[in-house]
């Protein structure tokens, strides 16, 4: 009972954080700061994946966002953005009718999943396992597995080829 | 135990907070951030369905883990073609960019 509580009331704080390190990622100037309140948005998604006994998925989650991709990010904002400049304008003129739109959006969600009743989630079976999911990529989900592997191996040759000056 | 609807609605609003971004957003990069967190709550969204609706499948989680590696994939090309764009033009700017545009 208490420990239900409590691993309820923790599920909804880290809910509250990410969504506040959402919106600071989306409002704030200095693209360095944003990228960095997007990196604590990303650990808040792992936590829910382990929420969901997704716990390979969280640590997917942190090596490849966390750790691979947001260093990119971080790099291609050094490279390029001017941090230091603060003048520049962050944002377009479209700020009003983009919160209109976004929150209608959000309010619309949120009124029809609230009504959402399903069935409770079955409790008693068999936790996936990490052997489990290797298994399924190997032998049910092995052409997808192949293809993202060639996938990611233009997305590397491509970007260096790409990004080389002449 | 979190009802499904729960992780629905947090879902949607990353979403609809990724949305803000992409429509506010001038720096190309910025955009960039706005996608990841959209990918996200769709990739929240796809682990909850799983999780709930079909306990032993493990399509859910596998799908999430394709989802990650073209996420990876297209932030690393597009972050290639704006360290481009930056090289060429000096800006990354997406509406001072516009030589595409007559």
């Amino acid at each position: 009972m208490w420990s239900n509580f409590l691993s309820a009331s923790i599920f909804y704080l880290i809910a509250i954080v990410g969504i506040i390190f959402a919106i600071l990622s989306v409002t704030l100037k200095n693209m360095f700061h944003s990228a960095l309140a997007l990196i604590v948005m990303l650990l808040g998604v792992a936590v829910v994946y382990i929420y969901l006994d997704a716990e390979f998925l969280a640590l997917v989650q942190i090596l490849i966002y966390v750790g691979a991709i947001m260093t990119l990010v971080i790099f291609a904002i050094m490279l390029t953005a001017e941090i230091y400049n603060k003048n520049i304008k962050r944002h377009n003129q479209q700020k009003l009718i983009s919160l209109i739109i976004a929150s209608s959006m959000a309010g619309f969600l949120i009124f029809v999943l609230s009504r959402f009743k399903a069935q409770a989630g079955v409790s008693f079976f068999e936790p996936l396992t990490l052997a489990m999911i290797g298994k399924e990529l190997l032998t049910k989900y092995v052409l997808p597995f192949e293809l993202i592997s060639i996938i990611l191996l233009a997305a590397l040759v491509g970007s260096a080829a790409i990004s080389k000056k002449e | 135990m979190i009802p499904l609807s729960h992780y629905l609605i947090l879902s949607a609003i990353l979403f609809s907070i990724g949305l803000y971004g992409v429509f506010t957003r001038r720096s190309a990069i910025g955009i960039l951030l706005s996608l990841e967190i959209m990918l996200n709550a769709v990739n929240i969204n796809f682990v909850a369905f799983a999780k709930f609706m079909a306990p032993q499948a493990l399509a859910g989680q596998i799908f999430v883990i394709f989802t990650i590696g073209v996420a990876a994939a297209s932030t690393v090309v597009g972050l290639a073609i704006i360290v481009a764009i930056y090289h060429n033009y000096k800006t990354i700017f997406v509406d001072e960019i516009d030589v595409m545009k007559w």
